[in-house]
């Protein structure tokens, strides 16, 4: 399905502290081209800290994070920028632009970024977008008039306008009924068909890192401790850690 | 080795720690203001927005204010000077009071409380949502779009605000005086400027940019380092208030010296 040795994005040994909160001790993890990589990990283990290093909002203290052959360590703004460009960052709370209509906030980085266009290639984008996250009609509302499941999607709308070679979702079931997170496990594959992008899918949704996942990999302590297929890392969970959230998730 | 020491610091010295990389860290922030503004993109939509949104939030209550300073200014100066029979010096009294200072101070103060606040509660709630950092993360420089736009247009706004607020404190004062004195409105006008000088006029538009500045720059720094939530946007609203009403004070009393220097030179 994707090829092994093509590597999107390869962290290698990074360390990242809060004062004396040591959060990531020493973190390796490759994604893969054209695969869905779910990230797990209870709360407050790093995992957004982890991708916000990754597109250059934190630093980290030691290690190196390439993605698409770059290492981003010491890129100048304008590199880091055009790199950012390729990732689509969809936030753990949507981070909708709540002075802009859904409109607004789905041209923004589109007309910032892309010299040049015209008016209807912009809305036609627009809509596009609109439509295939199943929400035209929000298009003229303000982002406190959605509720939370049209904000995730919205928001996921707005990173694809730039058509993101790689994904990074903060926990996007988090906090929605069940039936809008098969939505949004859903919407999750269709991008991965559609823009062929690679992703990181962070979860504390099993159904979600089952369905939307090719591998996984589970952070504890600072540190990758399984890595593997859903079934490599739940079947044969030996790490009660481990084992306790698979039960959480489907015996409860 | 170095954390246990940190610990161990005197409550004041912990204290002064604070202060002083608060005060590093403002200057930076300041910096950072004065190396961006040069460059592209400028931001004029973004700009103008603001420069509206900042008209139309303040101009209700500076006008009320303005109106009624200049009648009981005016009311409150007429029996010291009616003692020595000299009311017919009230106008030239009231227009240097408002021109150089009461016109610029109840301005800026007025427009700490009503801009400063929004501005620091708006850039706050950004930060502590996220959108800061989705700006950064699309590569757009949320430095330049929030907060370079906002501060050039408060420092534009307000000494436009201040002529405004000087007009209708003299017109709430010429309302006093005719119906005292009996003085025309072409007379009071004359006398209104004959009293001050090009000098006046000048400073008190520079200290007004100064003013528009200070508050511009105070809101977008108290919300850019807000944090812990929306209990953080509160507190960066207050204290953008607090911090540039402070800070409008103090250079109010630098100006005066400034420009009394100039004027006595
Ligand atoms: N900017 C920051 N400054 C200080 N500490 C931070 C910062 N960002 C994160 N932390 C700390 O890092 C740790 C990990 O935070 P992070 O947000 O990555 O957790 P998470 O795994 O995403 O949890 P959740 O599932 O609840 O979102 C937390 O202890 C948090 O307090
Ligand atoms: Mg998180």
């Amino acid at each position: 399905m994707h090829s092994e040795d093509e590597k999107v994005v390869e962290i290698r040994g990074v360390k990242k502290s809060f004062d004396e909160n040591h959060v990531l001790r020493g973190v390796d993890l490759d994604l893969h081209k054209g695969e869905n990589l779910v990230v797990l990990g209870k709360s407050g283990t790093g995992k957004s800290v982890l991708i916000k290093l990754m597109v250059g909002l934190l630093k980290q203290d030691e290690g190196t994070i390439t993605i698409l052959g770059k290492n981003t360590n010491n890129l100048k703004l304008k590199e880091l920028n055009k790199l950012r460009l390729k990732i689509g960052f969809a936030f753990q709370a949507s981070a909708l632009y709540d002075s802009m209509t859904v409109r607004e906030n789905l041209e923004f980085p589109l007309v910032r970024n892309v010299k040049n266009l015209t008016r209807k290639e912009i809305n036609k984008k627009v809509e596009g977008l609109l439509d295939s996250v199943g929400l035209p009609k929000t298009i003229n509302q303000m982002p406190a008039e959605l509720s939370g499941g049209q904000k995730k999607r919205i928001g996921i709308a707005r990173t694809l306008i730039l058509e993101p070679e790689i994904m990074l979702y903060d926990e996007p079931t988090a906090g929605l009924d069940p039936t809008t997170c098969i939505d949004i496990n859903n919407l999750i594959n269709q991008v991965k068909e559609e823009y062929n992008t690679s992703s990181i899918v962070i979860t504390h949704d099993l159904t979600c890192a089952k369905v939307t996942g090719d591998r996984m990999a589970v952070l504890i302590d600072g540190q990758f401790q399984a890595v593997g297929t859903f079934e490599e890392v739940f079947a044969q969970a030996t790490n009660p850690r481990i084992k306790s959230f698979y039960d959480y998730n489907f015996i409860q | 080795m170095s954390e246990k020491s940190e610990n161990n610091k005197p409550v004041l010295t912990k204290k002064l720690d604070k202060f002083l990389t608060g005060l590093a860290n403002a200057f930076r922030f300041v910096k950072r203001f004065f190396s961006e503004v040069w460059f592209p993109p400028y931001e004029f939509k973004e700009i103008l927005r603001q420069c509206y949104e900042i008209g139309y939030r303040s101009l209700p209550l500076i006008s009320l204010t303005g109106f009624i300073v200049g009648i009981v200014f005016t009311n409150q100066s007429r029996p010291s000077l009616s003692e020595f029979g000299a009311t017919s010096w009230l106008p030239a009294l009231i227009s240097i009071a408002i021109i150089r200072a009461m016109g610029p101070l109840v301005t800026a103060l007025i427009a700490a409380g009503k801009v400063g606040s929004s501005i620091g509660a708006e850039i706050g709630s950004m930060k502590v949502t996220e959108q800061i950092d989705a700006m950064e993360v699309s590569a757009i420089n949320p430095f330049k779009y929030l907060v370079v736009s906002r501060t050039i247009a408060t420092t534009l706004m307000i000494p436009i605000l201040v002529l405004y607020t000087d007009f209708v404190a003299l017109i709430g004062s010429f309302i006093n005086v005719n119906q005292n004195e009996l003085v025309s409105l072409s007379t009071f006008f004359v006398q209104v400027f004959e009293a001050v000088s090009f000098l006046d006029v000048f400073s008190s538009l520079i200290k007004s940019l100064v003013f528009g500045f200070t508050i511009g720059i105070v809101g977008c720094y108290k919300g850019y380092n807000s944090s812990n939530g929306t209990e953080g946007v509160g507190k960066a609203a207050n204290a953008s208030v607090v911090m540039s009403m402070f800070l409008i004070f103090i250079e109010e009393l630098l100006a005066l010296q400034i420009v009394n220097a100039i004027r006595y030179a």
